[in-house]
């Protein structure tokens, strides 16, 4: 892993430059292959995380966040057609055989579902879980197993550690059972954490507190995060780079900053315009009109033109992504600075 | 966990006494009269009542009813009318028979239903799996009797690998016993095992679907262990429960595998006592097969609660 120490090619995104990079995905696309042939779920998606570095994957709902996580974790559903690179750590995984993918699961990367009373297994208890992840991963006894799983409970604040393995998650608070999901996700020393909406099921309250967690372990653990949401508050507050996702598109991408205070891409702008403001005296919301095409029915050139106020006769071919201003956006008439 | 199983015992007695009531009263509502079935057509009117007397069938039903239940807690079940024996020695001759019959077609039923249900759900949509889906809807629809003529001629008259009918006792050795209960507790189970591998089936893909097994694969698991273990244990439950019907349904549909195998069992001996209008000894019948059925539906709850942890705080 020396390579990585070596200064890497600049790169005006990132804000410590010597961090290497955990995660490069290029290229990504997916398609799922169903009875009248192959239904495009995800194209030409590329991003990359260094170590220590919080990336945002935004989007509405159905717009191929998670199913972009899950073919970076190898678990995409069997019928996905996946093509381009996804890199870790230096290496390749992209081309491994299933087998060689399901390895690198728990011991490289870990992963945060959004609803922990569902992630978790209803019928085993929580030591149970945690210990067969040890066990099997890290090659560790029952007894020293049970040991770290006590500890790590205490690591991400679960007081009664050694109770609570005995426990079953339907006994634990909606924050206890993220808490738990944390960390079994961080218990084999994972250089990449996804997690996806992790805090989308949980109580307001309660939100504030995972994120701080998460937070508080990526600083410890020095974890490359992907972070899969629809809160661009979260992104503002959390990551440092995001990745703005429509219809199966990176539609723009760059600065968590920089999206949220100065959107290039018609998407961005209306996500933003559509999140309630606590302090500018705006009483209207502005939403996005229209809805996200459903899968096999996207528009030929700019997914997003029908929905655009400024679509025109050039929206009917597709942009790539490049660089305007701060960040990359995929539009042929880019939003200049703050409106 | 202790709260559970004190609960779940109560319920037993209702299990064992409304089918007691049901049959204590349906049997003297039919027509037909113990006293009149022994003498025979000969007999006087003045003996028929006088032996009406000494069975104590002259009394008024609720007196019946109460000695009987008194027969109950005091262990005696009365003389059957027909062998003059004590039915506290009779039913256990055939109760032993009946019991072993349903536990092997019960243990075959789960053993088949959740292999091929397994085999089922982990091809779905290929041609093994259609394969085991016909099969089994096959198997439902066949009834045992059919099946069981049918194992007959293949494996018993046909390749000879079995008796025809019959029945070794377990004290005769394994061999022996096997091969006298395996073709009737194939008979028996067959359909209740196609019953469990559809239900197997239909809860494994339900079961794969769920949030908790994708956490087990991103957690680095191997397949084997996310489904043989982390799906399994919840997959099985719904054949769990199937099981406990099945058990009951076994007990009951036993009588046409009884007579077709030829086992002294105890669908046989009900079906003869009822014949003979023998009030004591298929009283005596119906309360072992009630309570049979009572301790296997226990045993089930039981199984149940060791493998969901959510019921036994309920």
């Amino acid at each position: 892993m020396t390579a990585h120490l070596a200064p890497l090619p600049a790169d005006q995104l990132s804000p410590a430059p010597l961090a290497p990079t955990v995660l490069d995905v290029d290229n990504l696309s997916l398609s799922l292959r169903n009875a009248d042939g192959m239904l495009p779920i995800v194209t030409d998606v590329s991003f990359s995380i260094r170590q220590g570095e919080a990336v945002a994957l935004v989007g509405e709902s159905g717009c191929g966040k998670s199913i972009t996580a899950s073919a970076i974790m190898g678990i995409a559903p069997e019928n996905a057609v996946i093509s381009g690179t996804i890199t870790l750590n230096g290496k390749v995984i992209s081309n491994l055989s299933p087998g060689d993918r399901r390895r690198l699961c728990g011991r490289h990367m870990g992963f945060i579902f959004q609803e922990p009373m569902t992630a978790l297994h209803p019928a085993l208890s929580i030591g149970r879980q945690m210990t067969d992840t040890l066990r099997h991963n890290l090659g560790l006894s029952q007894g020293e197993a049970t040991n770290r799983a006590a500890e790590l409970l205490d690591r991400v604040g679960i007081p009664r550690a050694r109770d609570i393995l005995k426990g079953y998650v339907h006994e634990l608070s909606g924050g206890m059972r993220q808490r738990v999901m944390i960390a079994l996700a961080i218990s084999c020393g994972p250089s990449l954490i996804i997690a996806d909406e992790p805090t989308t099921a949980l109580d307001v309250t309660i939100q504030a507190q995972v994120l701080d967690l998460l937070e508080d372990m990526r600083r410890e653990l020095n974890l490359a995060m992907l972070f899969i949401t629809h809160d661009l508050e979260v992104v503002g507050d959390f990551c440092e780079k995001a990745v703005v996702m429509y219809a199966g598109d990176v539609v723009e991408r760059g600065l968590s900053a920089d999206i949220v205070g100065a959107p290039t891409h018609p998407y961005a702008r209306g996500l933003i315009d559509a999140v309630p403001a606590h302090d500018d005296g705006r009483t209207r919301l502005t939403p996005i009109l229209g809805t996200v095409p459903p899968v096999g029915q996207w528009p030929e050139g700019c997914r997003f033109a029908p929905r655009c106020s400024r679509a025109d006769a050039q929206c009917q071919t597709r942009p790539s992504l490049e660089r305007h201003g701060q960040t990359d956006a995929r539009c042929w008439h880019p939003l200049e600075g703050n409106r | 966990m202790l709260r559970y199983l004190g609960k779940r015992f109560l319920l037993i007695l209702p299990t064992i006494f409304v089918p007691l009531i049901l049959v204590f009263l349906l049997l003297r509502l039919s027509p037909g009269d113990p006293a009149g079935m022994m003498l025979g057509d000969q007999a006087t009117a003045e003996q028929i009542a006088a032996l009406r007397t000494q069975l104590g069938l002259d009394q008024p039903i609720w007196v019946q009813f109460l000695l009987w239940l008194k027969g109950i807690v005091t262990l005696d079940l009365g003389n059957s009318i027909f062998f003059r024996e004590p039915v506290m020695q009779i039913v256990p001759r055939y109760a032993g028979v009946t019991i072993m019959l349903t536990l092997v077609a019960l243990t075959l039923a789960i053993l088949i239903g959740i292999t091929m249900g397994l085999i089922s759900a982990m091809n779905r949509n290929r041609p093994i799996d259609r394969g085991v889906v016909t099969t089994a809807v096959l198997g439902i629809s066949l009834p045992e009797f059919w099946f069981a003529l049918l194992l007959i001629f293949i494996f018993a008259v046909t390749l000879r690998w079995f008796p025809v009918a019959g029945y070794n006792p377990p004290s005769a050795g394994v061999i022996a016993f096997a091969s006298t209960i395996f073709l009737p507790a194939l008979a028996l189970g067959v359909r209740q095992s196609a019953l469990m591998t559809r239900m197997m089936r239909s809860s494994m893909l339900d079961v794969l679907n769920e949030p908790y097994i994708t956490t087990a694969r991103a957690q680095g698991l191997p397949e084997s262990k996310v489904i043989g273990q982390y799906a399994m244990r919840t997959a099985a439950m719904p054949v769990v429960t199937v099981a406990g019907l099945s058990a009951g349904y076994m007990l009951g549909g036993a009588v046409a595998i009884e007579i077709i195998f030829a086992l002294p069992g105890l669908g046989r001996m009900l079906v003869e006592a009822v014949g003979r209008r023998d009030y004591p000894l298929v009283e005596g019948g119906v309360l072992t097969i009630s309570l049979v059925l009572a301790v296997l539906n226990l045993a089930i709850d039981l199984i149940y609660a060791i493998l969901d942890p959510r019921i036994r705080y309920q």
